[in-house]
């Protein structure tokens, strides 16, 4: 490698037309069903994901309108009213985590991102990478045809024995779904998930041979970013654990199907059998969740605080214990499901070694931000939510994962609170964060930031005002998943529904502010924001096959060299340090 | 097309047809393949191990209804001629990968062949061994003697009807009844601790200690209302492992293919090589499947 690599800000090699990039380098549907690039896949999942995020938010929002009253009200009869109720919030579950929370992160910036960070072409598997997608499309099919059938019979008052919808909860627990009189549409449902759940193992089979094989040999492990390092992590848990869930829903069909009895006591089965095998895929699956949010902030800390990040190794390294010890800790779920006391005792003290890691990271976080050069873009105040929210539902974990707390507050809104937290609050926060950062990269175009940092207020004030009388609620003894509850519990349900509203206008701000942003933004320049990995090496948003010229990777969180020049009104790299991108 | 200024070495240095766009090499891609290909192994086997988890838990709640099951409907012999078949195609595979490499077209050909034949032979001594158990009534469901909804001929006539399938009605091992601390006091009749009731470990094993056979009347009550557990594990392993058969004769088949038209070589083998590996697993989980069902009495 004779030739020096030119200054990152040096876009167009010679022979290239600079305005060919991945959005108009083919035209037509076709050209974006059958397309290979990672990016195209990414932009297609981006806009699945989302629409099934607002399927799924329109269901919790109509939970909410239903608990404004003690009473069922929406519809004339009781009855209907509940059974509507409990379809309604198994979607809601069902929806939000197997099509939401889980792909979110990775296959939408983990597609697009990971690659580029690579200074790679593709990733690994391009066709499997398709594959996965279609995967996801038709395992969504499934969940939307339920969520028609069981809407449609449950709100014209059909609850025939056998049922039309799906009202087992989002874990299909034994015996409620092996109970012929209850969820006609389990088999549907498990259908679509075991379907999701391919398509979930073939992207973590794809990100762990790209992280391996595609790595520079310039990036040594300890210097690939850090959004790698949780992806990696990940992928390794969606490799383990979701073959296990596979199985399970395929033990489960069976036994709908065949009557081949492996959970349901009357073919000759265990149910409690049902709920180690789902947790044992299930705990493993909460980190597949958070873990690629921790990877954003990682990238988003540094960047909007001008600092290198604190603790690298510390970070990296606890992505892979949280991953490992993750599968070690799914008997907390059952606490109260008659295992022996030295399990449940084992499994707790399990649980509390989760919050090792997971303060790591926490604490390296804030160490960064001290006494740094903080930039309040739209990024780092989704990301500040990101820490605030998920440190209250961390702490809130250790109350459920101690034997004597949980045992109280099990299945009660303490719970559903709790997981809110750190799914919903802690996830959507780290995965608006990471939107508002790779915006610009992603379509080329910038968004308004001050309306972003609003956005964000108004979403951490709606977020909190919804989900903390959940705390108090379920202290105080309010179950999960009833449609009607007694009268002193509706202060807080009216509370919690007027930040449901709260939170969804913050969102639909958000909503306004991209699709405002995609059509008048401002074009974005190559690195909006002055960072080092190799993402913003390409232009934005970047070629057909990513870079012009293969990019040197240095140290990801090097920063120092980069400085915004006014007179420029854009992000400059100084002469090369020993520590930057080297020739 | 490249200038003096392009650093894009792989497009400049290899014109291989094989060669995807995003690798720089060969070697590169290869590795990526096997990387994957190893992963991939990793979840069938995560997978095959719910399976056994399923099986560990109810062979070890129903030690008899295994013994019994196994004794009396599976077929040792055929079993031990199917791992044979198993293990032999395994050798043909890993001598086909081996071909490849050493650029023997027709000796690849024939071991690939050979592999599709045992995979078929096998597949065809497991249909003759769901056959008989289709022909004795112990199939899944509605088609399995042993179970309360049963619509076949020939009925066990000791099949416990489906009133006395109630939990409580099993017997309780007085080993694992708690003394009544209140017994002689006033508290008497007030709490009397029955905790072995519910629980399915109080089923009494059989108590001949002799190498003999079991026999259904050798069975517990809630044993002999358990003896599906047995069946459901039996179908769905050898099922799931059936169609991984299926699966490895359609990739075999793909790369016979491919090899009668000398796209292998020396250079270019990675599908031979994963499919080879695939296909190990396939035997390996057979090689765990025999034992569990037909040997350990």
């Amino acid at each position: 490698m004779s030739v020096a690599v030119p200054n990152m800000n040096v876009r167009v090699a010679a022979g290239r037309d600079p305005s060919d990039n991945y959005l108009n380098h083919s035209r037509g549907l076709l050209s974006w069903i059958f397309t290979l690039d990672h990016k195209r896949i990414a932009i297609m999942y981006m806009v699945f994901i989302l629409a099934n995020y607002l399927l799924a938010g329109i269901f919790a929002m109509l939970l909410r309108i239903e608990l404004l009253s003690p009473k069922p009200w929406m519809l004339a009869d009781p009855e209907a009213t509940k059974q509507l109720y409990n379809n309604m919030f198994t979607l809601h579950g069902a929806m939000m985590i197997f099509l939401f929370v889980i792909p979110a992160i990775p296959a939408i910036f983990g597609n697009f991102v990971l690659p580029l960070m690579l200074g790679a072409k593709d990733v690994a598997f391009p066709r499997l990478n398709l594959l996965s997608l279609w995967c996801y499309g038709m395992g969504g099919l499934f969940f939307v045809y339920v969520l028609f059938s069981g809407v449609y019979h449950a709100a014209t008052g059909n609850t025939l024995p056998g049922g039309f919808g799906l009202d087992t909860g989002w874990t299909f627990y034994t015996p409620y779904s092996t109970n012929e009189a209850s969820g006609g549409n389990v088999v549907a449902a498990t259908t679509g998930a075991f379907i999701i759940g391919f398509s979930s193992i073939l992207t973590g089979i794809n990100f762990v041979a790209s992280i391996h094989t595609l790595r520079p040999k310039a990036m040594g492990w300890f210097k690939m970013p850090l959004f790698l390092w949780s992806l990696y992590a990940t992928s390794i848990l969606q490799i383990l654990a979701t073959p296990v869930l596979a199985i399970t829903l395929l033990l489960l069909i069976a036994e709908k199907t065949l009557h081949i009895g492996i959970f349901a006591w009357k073919l000759g089965g265990d149910p409690v059998l049902y709920q180690h095998f789902f947790w044992f895929y299930s705990h493993p699956a909460v980190y597949i969740m958070i873990l690629p949010a921790m990877g954003v902030m990682s990238e988003v800390m540094p960047v909007f605080c001008r600092k290198h990040i604190f603790g690298y190794a510390f970070i990296a390294c606890s992505s892979v214990g949280l991953a490992m010890l993750s599968f070690f800790v799914w008997g907390h779920h059952m606490f109260v499901s008659g295992q022996s006391a030295l399990v449940n005792s084992i499994f707790s003290l399990l649980t509390f070694s989760v919050a090792i890691p997971s303060a790591v990271k926490v604490f390296n976080w804030t160490a960064t931000m001290y006494k740094s050069d903080i930039r309040f873009n739209a990024a780092l105040c989704f990301a500040l939510g990101f820490i605030m929210v998920f440190t209250a539902g961390g702490l809130t974990g250790m109350f459920l994962g101690s034997l004597q707390t949980n045992v109280p507050l099990h299945d009660t809104y303490f719970v559903v609170a709790h997981f809110h937290y750190v799914m919903m609050g802690s996830t959507v926060f780290a995965f608006l964060a990471g939107m508002y950062y790779w915006f610009p990269k992603i379509f080329g175009k910038t968004c308004n930031d001050k309306v972003g940092c609003w956005a964000a207020v108004i979403i951490f004030v709606g977020f909190n005002l919804t989900f903390f009388p959940q705390f108090i609620m379920g202290t105080k003894g309010m179950p999960r998943r009833w449609a009607t509850y007694p009268p002193e519990f509706q202060i807080y349900h009216i509370i919690s529904t007027i930040g449901a509203f709260v939170m969804a206008a913050g969102l639909f701000t958000v909503a306004y502010n991209w699709v405002a942003g995609l059509l008048i933004g401002p074009p974005a320049p190559p690195n909006p924001w002055g960072g080092n990995t190799l993402e913003w090496a390409t232009t934005s948003p970047p070629p057909h096959d990513n870079f012009a010229q293969t990019p040197t990777p240095g140290d990801p969180y090097h920063l120092a060299d980069w400085q915004y020049v006014n007179e420029k009104q854009g992000w400059v790299k100084s002469p090369a340090t020993s520590e930057g991108p080297q020739a | 097309m490249n200038t003096p200024t392009t650093l894009n070495t792989a497009t400049t240095e290899h014109h291989d047809p094989y060669l995807a766009h995003h690798f720089d090499s060969p070697e590169q891609q290869n590795a990526s393949a096997k990387v994957g290909m190893w992963v991939f192994l990793a979840t069938e086997i995560l997978m095959f191990g719910g399976l056994f988890c399923a099986y560990a838990v109810y062979r070890h709640l129903h030690p008899d209804v295994f013994e019994f099951c196994a004794g009396k409907y599976l077929n040792t012999t055929l079993g031990a001629i199917n791992t044979l078949i198993l293990i032999t195609s395994s050798f043909t595979m890993a001598w086909g990968v081996r071909a490849a490499q050493l650029n023997q077209k027709k000796v690849l050909i024939a071991c690939l062949s050979l592999t599709l034949l045992g995979a078929a032979g096998f597949l065809g001594i497991k249909a003759v061994e769901y056959r008989a158990k289709w022909v004795e009534h112990v199939w899944v469901g509605a088609w399995n003697q042993y179970n309360a909804d049963y619509t076949g001929p020939d009925k066990v006539s000791s099949t416990p009807s489906p009133t006395a399938a109630a939990p409580a009605s099993r017997p309780i091992d007085p080993h694992l009844l708690v003394e009544d601390a209140n017994a002689g006091t006033a508290n008497e009749s007030k709490i009397k601790p029955r905790f072995a009731v519910d629980t399915a470990l109080a089923a009494p094993p059989v108590a001949t200690a002799s190498a003999q056979r079991v026999d259904y009347d050798d069975l517990s009550t809630p044993d002999k209302q358990r003896v599906n557990a047995f069946f459901s594990c039996y179908f769905l392993m050898t099922g799931l492992h059936g169609i991984h058969v299926i699966v490895g004769m359609g990739v075999i088949t793909w790369i016979l293919r491919r090899s009668l038209r000398g796209e292998f070589n020396a250079r270019y083998n990675t599908p031979v090589d994963l499919v080879g590996l695939y296909w190990h697993l396939v035997d390996l989980i057979w090689i765990f499947l025999f034992p569990l069902f037909y040997l350990i009495h």
